[in-house]
């Protein structure tokens, strides 16, 4: 049995690999308390400083699709999501890629997404300037906000707007707007001329992605005057201007509280809407300006933070996190096997299908996750899992419990069963009925052949909780 | 109201994106169409012309037959005072018919509310898609959402009836409100049971269906394929939402191949539907509302159109007075808004048309204000 302290500590590592990554089994969570929350923390923040922990060239061996389109495909960031011993560095390029979107959709090319994708994973804790100069050159973010169609004389405002409004500083701030129609024209002006090149749908042919191009003949040179500065700027000023604004530094601030924290009013509301804990958004607007725009010290700061670490189960789990967590949890798919392409679609069902965002503004998070269909897919499809007595991690929570001694109560099985799945919490009287549910059938004996059937039915009832519905 | 008629439906379909409504209705003999729209113009003899003036984009036929039948209300230059430009502003708007500041409530969430006041029906109204619409959203207010209505039901893979039954009973009191536990618990807790009730009901439908009708493969048609299931079905769902995926008529480039494949799947599914409908003698008891957030630019961009204003939307139905409503808006370059068409027609007046006359709600307690009337309904 753990003491007081250790219990303590695991709880807290349980929230953190819930928020900085996609969960983890009792004894990973056992073996990262034993190293200490503040290096582990350095851990997550610093990937390149271990392996990640993947054969990705046995993976593509296997998995023949993936190769064929050079790992471009939806499944194989999943794999990595499940996989890969860099959570927080997959964890950002989720979080990117829910904020700086593009969906396939349109894109229609595996290729030029996956190049997208790798550049959230490579960027993804950067400088924000370097993400937003990034994705300004993306090819698959040309595409989708059409900046390649946007001509000297012709501009397209698509990507100038979106830049503004769902990129970097959103419509305003403090009930102040952030920009105007003007400041849209004159932003969209200063990209003209960034295009692309090599731009070649999926299917049948383009086993390529496309590429960045900049055409300089077709670059608006005038004058420009945008957010209140005067010159001939191209798309690099712009962005240089962009991250000077404390609204970009607002920005930033509440969406990373609304990805690691605790569930934030939606981003259109944002103008009208103050933070909902302003003192912490406060302090990641100063690490923003001090770091210069360091996105790395800010996520310093934030794990560090007692707001952090006093937000457990204070956000709605994404479809993304309930699907990976699962399988993270009963340990499937640690390795390449038939069929694993389900994943993708489970995902979707519930409301969120990676590499399709619903619109440029991403998915709605926190209760709007929920609804009458997503919650009764999320819940079949945990409970399916999580019941399932021939995955690994189910069986090691079984031999954990079974390790209590010949006989165990009904309260020790629920409380067990609770810790394993990550120190979830339940009201006294949810506990109560399934301790009761528990020992309907008898005395709980350890070594009986339908312990554990008896075990799976607690921990479907557990995931079919409320409760559970939170990270 | 006769004893034996049935409760007045209403069918929402959102089409999110914004089509361009200058070549939906398309103003075919004004000479500046042609000189806005080098590239996108829709040649005169395609039209598919309602007068000398406008016609339906050619891949509306199903609907334009509709409306030769006197079945269809076009509302010309439709909007909202100060338009905004961006997608979700601008959807948001029209979900809580509150174009002056940002609200959670939808309009048809409180039409719910006057619907079900007693919350006798959890499925007074159902969503058909991914995710939930905020229009339908309310507090209190609970919508089934079906993404797939062969498979709908909570705890599937308990095996066993008593065991499931069992589960199924304290999944029932796990998720019985609790005092103060706050507002997003409250709400998923009110989601649960709804959706354990709504799930028990809305699976029996697709065995009661049977119908000649035969819907398109995609999905919006299947959606509408499941609105009909559930309205035939008799459960006193009042209101049916659905729409194609988020984004589908955002066509800033190449138009010209987008545009026509999703209007006629879109105008195919309409006029299926009411054929289905027609077949079970239920055409009289529906009415659809068809819309888009905003209208597109009148200058194309050379093979698209970006974000405007002044749109168009349409109203359907056996009790619909068929015909041309709210004015075309002007050409003119100086009767344009920054580009747009100017609107001249509140979308809050076809909302409160519809929850007053077709409906039999009140229209100024639910839009939070009054406003005029169309006569679009008989």
């Amino acid at each position: 049995m753990v003491d007081q302290q250790d219990g303590h500590d695991i709880a807290l590592m349980a929230h953190l690999m819930r928020r900085a990554g996609f969960g983890a089994q009792y004894h990973e969570l056992e073996a990262l308390a034993e190293k200490g929350y503040d290096q582990v923390v350095e851990e997550l923040l610093n990937p390149d400083s271990q392996p990640d922990g993947m054969d990705l060239d046995l993976t593509e061996r296997c998995f023949i699709e993936w190769s064929h389109f050079t790992r471009g495909v939806p499944e194989y960031f999943a794999w990595r999501m499940i996989n890969s011993k860099r959570q927080l560095e997959e964890k950002m390029l989720l979080f990117w890629h829910g904020i700086l979107c593009t969906a396939d959709s349109k894109v229609q090319s595996y290729p030029t997404s996956y190049d997208e994708l790798e550049m959230f994973r490579s960027h993804g804790m950067g400088s924000l300037k370097d993400m937003l100069l990034e994705i300004s050159r993306d090819p698959a973010m040309l595409y989708y906000l059409d900046n390649c169609l946007s001509h000297k004389g012709a501009i397209n405002e698509n990507y100038g707007r979106e830049l503004l409004e769902l990129f970097s500083l959103g419509v305003g701030m403090d009930g102040e707007f952030n920009y105007t129609e003007d400041d849209v024209k004159e932003c969209s002006r200063a990209f003209t001329g960034w295009t692309l090149a090599n731009n070649v749908p999926g299917q049948p042919y383009g086993r390529y992605s496309a590429k960045f191009l900049f055409n300089p003949d077709d670059h608006d040179n005038g004058e420009k005057t945008f957010l209140g500065e005067t010159g001939n700027f191209d798309g690099e000023d712009i962005i240089n201007i962009i991250v000077k604004q404390p609204a970009a530094a607002r920005f930033l601030s509440r969406h990373l509280y609304d990805y690691f924290v605790a569930d934030e009013a939606q981003v259109p509301a944002w103008m009208d809407t103050p933070p909902r804990d302003p003192g912490t958004i406060k302090m990641l607007e100063d690490e923003y300006f001090r770091s210069g725009y360091s996105i790395r010290s800010m996520l310093r700061v934030l794990f560090h933070s007692d707001a952090f670490k006093n937000a457990r189960f204070a956000k709605v789990k994404s479809p993304v996190e309930t699907v990976m967590g699962t399988m993270r949890l009963i340990g499937d798919w640690n390795e390449p096997k038939p069929g694993f392409e389900f994943i993708f679609d489970e995902m979707k069902y519930m409301g969120q299908e990676l590499f399709n965002p619903p619109s440029v503004e991403g998915w709605h998070t926190g209760r709007e996750w929920i609804d009458g269909g997503t919650l009764v897919h999320r819940i079949n499809f945990t409970a399916d899992f999580v019941g399932d007595v021939n995955q690994p991690g189910v069986k090691d929570m079984v031999d954990r419990i079974a390790s209590r001694g010949p006989v165990v109560t009904g309260e020790e099985l629920v409380d067990d069963c609770l810790r394993f799945l990550g120190h979830y919490e339940l009201p006294a009287e949810t506990r109560r009925m399934f301790a009761n549910q528990a020992q309907e059938a008898g005395e709980l004996r350890t070594g009986s052949s339908d312990f554990p059937g008896r075990v799976c039915d607690i921990l479907k009832m557990i995931v079919a909780t409320k409760e559970y519905l939170y990270a | 109201m006769t004893s034996n008629k049935k409760d007045p439906v209403l069918v929402v379909l959102q089409m999110s994106g914004a089509y361009d409504a200058l070549n939906t209705i398309i103003p075919y003999n004004d000479p500046l169409y042609e000189d806005y729209r080098q590239v996108l113009k829709v040649e005169p003899e395609q039209v598919l012309a309602i007068d000398d003036k406008v016609g339906f984009h050619p891949s509306m036929a199903p609907m334009k037959d509709l409306y030769d039948q006197g079945k269809v209300a076009v509302i010309q230059g439709i909007g909202y005072p100060n338009p905004i430009r961006s997608h979700f502003r601008s959807m948001d708007i029209w979900h809580t018919a509150e174009p002056a500041k940002m609200a959670t409530e939808g309009w048809l969430g409180r039409a719910i509310n006057e619907l079900d006041p007693q919350k006798e029906n959890v499925l007074t109204a159902v969503n058909f898609g991914r995710g939930l619409p905020r229009a339908l959203a309310a507090p209190g207010v609970s919508v089934a959402s079906v993404g797939n209505l062969e498979t709908y039901g909570v705890l599937t893979g308990i095996e066993g009836e008593d065991q499931r039954t069992e589960a199924l009973d304290i999944f029932a009191r796990m998720y019985s409100p609790m005092v103060g536990s706050g507002h997003a618990n409250d709400y998923l807790s009110q989601t649960g049971l709804d959706a354990l009730k709504g799930a028990d009901i809305l699976s029996t439908a697709p065995q009661r269906y049977s119908s000649t009708v035969e819907y398109n493969g995609d999905a919006f048609s299947q959606w509408v394929k499941n609105i009909s299931q559930v309205h035939l079905a008799d459960f006193g769902t009042r209101i049916l939402y659905t729409g194609l995926n988020p984004g589908a008529f955002d066509t800033h480039a190449n138009q010209s191949t987008a545009f026509p494949k999703l209007w006629s799947e879109v105008s195919n599914a309409v006029s299926d539907f009411y054929q289905d409908l027609k077949e079970h003698n239920a055409n009289e008891e529906v009415v659809i509302l068809l819309f888009t957030e905003f209208g597109r630019r009148v200058q194309e961009n050379g093979s698209g159109t970006d974000h405007g204003s002044g749109s168009v939307a349409f109203v359907m139905g056996d009790s619909v007075k068929g015909g041309l409503y709210g004015e075309y808006p002007s050409l003119a370059p100086e009767k344009l808004d920054e580009g747009d068409l100017q609107w001249n027609n509140d979308f809050r007046c076809t909302y409160a048309t519809l929850l007053d006359k077709w409906m039999g709600l009140d229209d100024k307690d639910i839009l939070k204000g009054s406003f005029e009337q169309f006569d679009f309904i008989k």
